[in-house]
């Protein structure tokens, strides 16, 4: 049996001992999800038994390393871990933009200080981060920000507005784009982390048209950020004015996370749409059955591209074709489901539609190719770092 | 298996590459055969230097003198052809026929692989009765007759029927029309008494044929595998055929949008390049991205299918399919961003057009293999 089947067998049982039934559901509600942080309660025992045991073992975040509260797991055993926990349908123990976003910038461009405190503090889930990229006037053109950062010596007076910031009202720290010079374009903006209970620090929430408001505005009023938060524990990832450099490569991992190449976005929904319809009409099942052939295609290139990115096969501006495929798809199965449920799926407010979760959702996937760079702005990146395209 | 080519794989697709680009060009073999009118649309000599590279018996084993390699590795080499839309029997011959030969009896392996491997003898497949692909359906016969058969009906759509030296033909030697079952693979010599063929040109300038067999007497050793029990073979040819005819349309696709990226960035109008404009761009950045998945759908049913997975029939449909998007995609865009002159013969890009055109009809279009997907699926 060759090294990586021995660790099949051995993840299959530790699986086996430690997932809970009620941790192989499919999620359902937003309190399905554990987001950790200072003020997080579990929904059940199973949730706090599951994650605590990802915890011991390093499962919240397999493939880091192990003196920053990962598993070290090569990518290929990582792969399996994937694939032994997709077979029971196990859910992430802790979800958080600490791990997606956050954590792979300070793996790659943090002191070994950041990386001991803020890499571990993610992986035990104990601090919930919030992502400070978009403001009002700065959108797709993220680089015309203005909140600034007044240097004032061994701290920084941050004033300015955040839009769009998805749980900045539950977020303890806040990942933070901020202007330092206004000179410089592209080399004056410093990548800070902050507490989000600092004075001068409010948000207000956003309602959406699904209904819910994850999504805040956030105001910095004189916020007092010190440059530093111990030895070798600066106060800012990579170095001060070069914020950009770090911001892009976060987006990249961002981008990932939202395309789903890792399995959230693909699978097939003919079968199951079929079955739970009333009635198939024959051109929605024709639909149906070209979606699938979308989706399967899809999924095999999430698979490339993970195997592709793991050997640095993969383009490096791979991930924007993935997130924009990714999420246009998301929207179409959406789309399909309303369809599929018919008049049932647009009850808002229903026992048998758990509180409108078909058509709430339906409506959030909309953002899909909104959030994290729009469709058009991915678009624009193939353009000009894939095909070269002229003026792109 | 990880989703991308081997070494050994990357090693085959730089030679086959080379050899395509500079043999197989549409110089010299597209336009060479076509605008001599030539009545079996593609070169022999190519053929034979195919074979000199191993490239024909690809898929044949060491054992019967073959390279004894799968699908993704006939995959690459059809790549090529696609992307530099070189005419030659290699999947016809070298798939589909060396599959069906393949699960045949030693006897025919010796009477018919050598020709493959050599690049000496070109064999068509015939399957389809009528203008869509149904292989569910055959209703060409071949009754016992002494100590052979008697074949009677007709095959359309027989891709180099007309030259080649044999044909695999499929036909019922029991029960219904729709019959699972009941299916015997015959392979039919060139010269056999009874068999005629109504050669036609495709709008890719390939050759088909309408083929009568007006009670054509074989012997018994004409059978491939079992009598009554072709099905499985059949099924085995179609799924080689069809992952094939995707990895050739996964090349047409890129052959068009290679061209036509190439185009917009040298093509001035109000200007400006017109690879400057985001109109264009979008479009182009689209198909790009079309393109990508349908090589990802590709590879992944070709392993599947070399794998020996139950999920790779699935995966194959769905790789002909999503191909067929992607490739019509591309080869319209392709015509429509050149502008005028992509409507002219002596621009390449409608070639693209037309053989994709062909290529998607070949063993089931996308509405086929959706469907397929959908009843695989249990729907
Ligand atoms: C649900 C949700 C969650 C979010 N979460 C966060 C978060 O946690 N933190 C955070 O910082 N931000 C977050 N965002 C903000 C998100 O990143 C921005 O909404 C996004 O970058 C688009 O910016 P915008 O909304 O200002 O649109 P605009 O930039 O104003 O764009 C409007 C339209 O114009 C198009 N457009 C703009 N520029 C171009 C161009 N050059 N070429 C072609 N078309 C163009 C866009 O594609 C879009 O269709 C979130 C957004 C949503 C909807
Ligand atoms: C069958 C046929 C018959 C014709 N008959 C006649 C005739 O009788 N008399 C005559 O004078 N002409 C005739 N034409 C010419 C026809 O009017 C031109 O082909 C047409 O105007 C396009 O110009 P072009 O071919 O130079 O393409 P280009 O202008 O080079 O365009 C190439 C591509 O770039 C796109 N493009 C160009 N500019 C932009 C832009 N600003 N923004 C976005 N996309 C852009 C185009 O839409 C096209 O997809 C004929 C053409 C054909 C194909």
């Amino acid at each position: 049996m060759s090294d990586l089947d021995t660790f099949r067998m051995e993840t299959r049982e530790w699986l086996e001992a430690n997932c809970p039934a009620e941790m192989r559901e499919p999620v359902r509600d937003e309190d399905d999800v554990y987001w950790g942080g200072r003020n997080a309660t579990f929904k059940n025992d199973a949730q706090k038994a599951w994650f605590e045991a990802a915890v011991e073992k390093g499962y919240t975040v397999p493939a880091w390393p192990k003196e920053y509260g990962g598993a070290g797991l090569s990518p290929a055993e990582a792969k399996v871990l994937r694939e032994e926990m997709a077979r029971i349908g196990a859910r992430p123990p802790l979800s958080s933009f600490g791990i997606w976003m956050l954590g792979p910038a300070l793996l790659h461009f943090g002191t070994e200080g950041q990386k001991k405190r803020f890499l571990n503090e993610i992986a035990r889930g104990e601090i919930r981060w919030c992502q400070g990229y978009s403001e009002p006037g700065s959108g797709s053109d993220l680089v015309s920000l203005q909140t600034f950062g007044e240097d004032k010596g061994d701290h920084w007076v941050v004033n300015g507005q955040k839009i769009w910031t998805s749980y900045a009202d539950k977020a303890d720290w806040i990942f933070c784009l901020v202007r330092t010079d206004k000179e410089n374009k592209y080399q004056g903006i410093t990548f800070m982390l902050y507490d989000m209970a600092s004075e001068g620090v409010s948000t207000k929430p956003i309602l959406l048209i699904s209904g819910s408001s994850p999504f805040c505005e956030t105001f910095f009023d004189d916020v007092k950020v010190p440059k530093s938060y111990g030895e070798d524990v600066p106060a800012y990832v990579g170095e001060v004015n070069r914020g950009w450099d770090v911001a892009k490569y976060l987006l990249g991992h961002e981008r990932e996370m939202i395309s789903g190449a890792d399995g959230g976005n693909t699978g097939t929904i003919g079968a199951a749409m079929s079955r739970s319809a009333d009635e198939i009409d024959p051109v929605l099942r024709a639909e149906l059955a070209m979606f699938d052939v979308d989706a399967l295609a899809y999924g095999a290139m999430g698979e490339k591209f993970l195997d592709e990115i793991k050997v640095g096969k993969a383009h490096p501006a791979q991930p924007n074709m993935m997130k924009y495929a990714g999420t246009e798809l998301n929207k179409r199965r959406h789309e399909l489901m309303m369809s599929a449920g018919g008049s049932r799926n647009l009850e808002w407010e229903s026992d048998e539609t758990s509180g409108g979760k078909p058509s709430r959702n339906w409506l959030r996937t909309k953002a899909n190719s909104i959030e994290g760079g729009t469709s058009e702005v991915m678009l624009n990146v193939i353009s000009k770092r894939i095909l070269d395209l002229p003026g792109a | 298996m990880p989703l991308y080519h081997d070494e050994d794989q990357a090693m085959l697709a730089e030679t086959a590459s080379q050899f395509m680009a500079e043999e197989g060009s549409i110089q010299k073999q597209l336009r060479h055969w076509r605008d001599r009118d030539c009545k079996d649309g593609f070169g022999h000599g190519l053929w034979e230097q195919m074979a000199e590279l191993g490239f024909t018996g690809i898929l044949i084993d060491e054992d019967n003198g073959g390279l004894g390699m799968g699908h993704v590795e006939a995959g690459i080499v059809l790549e090529e052809i696609g992307r530099n839309l070189t005419p030659s029997p290699f999947l016809t011959t070298s798939v589909l026929a060396a599959t069906a030969l393949g699960n045949g009896s030693d006897d025919i392996k010796g009477r018919y692989l050598p020709g493959i491997v050599e690049g000496k003898a070109v064999y068509a497949v015939a399957i389809d009765e009528g203008a869509k692909h149904n292989p569910s359906r055959i209703k060409t016969r071949a009754e016992k007759s002494g100590n052979g058969f008697k074949l009677s009906g007709q095959k359309d759509f027989v891709i180099h029927g007309a030259s080649a030296d044999m044909l695999v033909v499929a036909a019922r030697t029991s029960g219904a029309d729709d019959d699972e079952d009941g299916i015997t693979l015959f392979a039919v010599p060139k010269d056999a008494a009874g068999m005629s063929h109504d050669a036609v040109r495709l709008v890719d300038s390939s050759m088909a044929t309408h083929t009568k067999f007006d009670g054509v007497e074989l012997d018994g050793d004409a059978v491939i595998g079992e009598v009554d029990g072709g099905r499985e073979i059949l099924n085995k040819v179609l799924n080689a055929g069809r992952i094939g005819a995707a990895a050739e349309g996964v090349g047409v696709a890129r052959g068009a949008m290679d061209m036509t990226v190439d185009y917009i960035k040298q093509r001035k109008q109000f200007g400006k390049l017109i690879g400057e404009f985001q109109a264009l761009q979008h479009r182009a950045s689209h198909l790009y991205s079309e393109v990508e998945i349908a090589r990802a759908v590709v590879i992944k049913a070709q392993q599947l299918l070399d794998g020996d997975s139950e999920k790779a029939e699935l995966m194959i449909s769905a790789a002909k399919a999503k191909v067929a998007k992607a490739a019509g995609l591309a080869v319209r865009e392709g015509v429509q961003m050149h502008g005028g002159i992509g409507m002219t013969d002596e621009y390449d890009i409608g070639l693209y057009m037309k053989r994709d055109r062909a290529l998607q009809e070949f063993l089931g279009d996308v509405y086929y293999h959706a469907n397929r997907v959908a009843t695989l699926s249990g729907y």
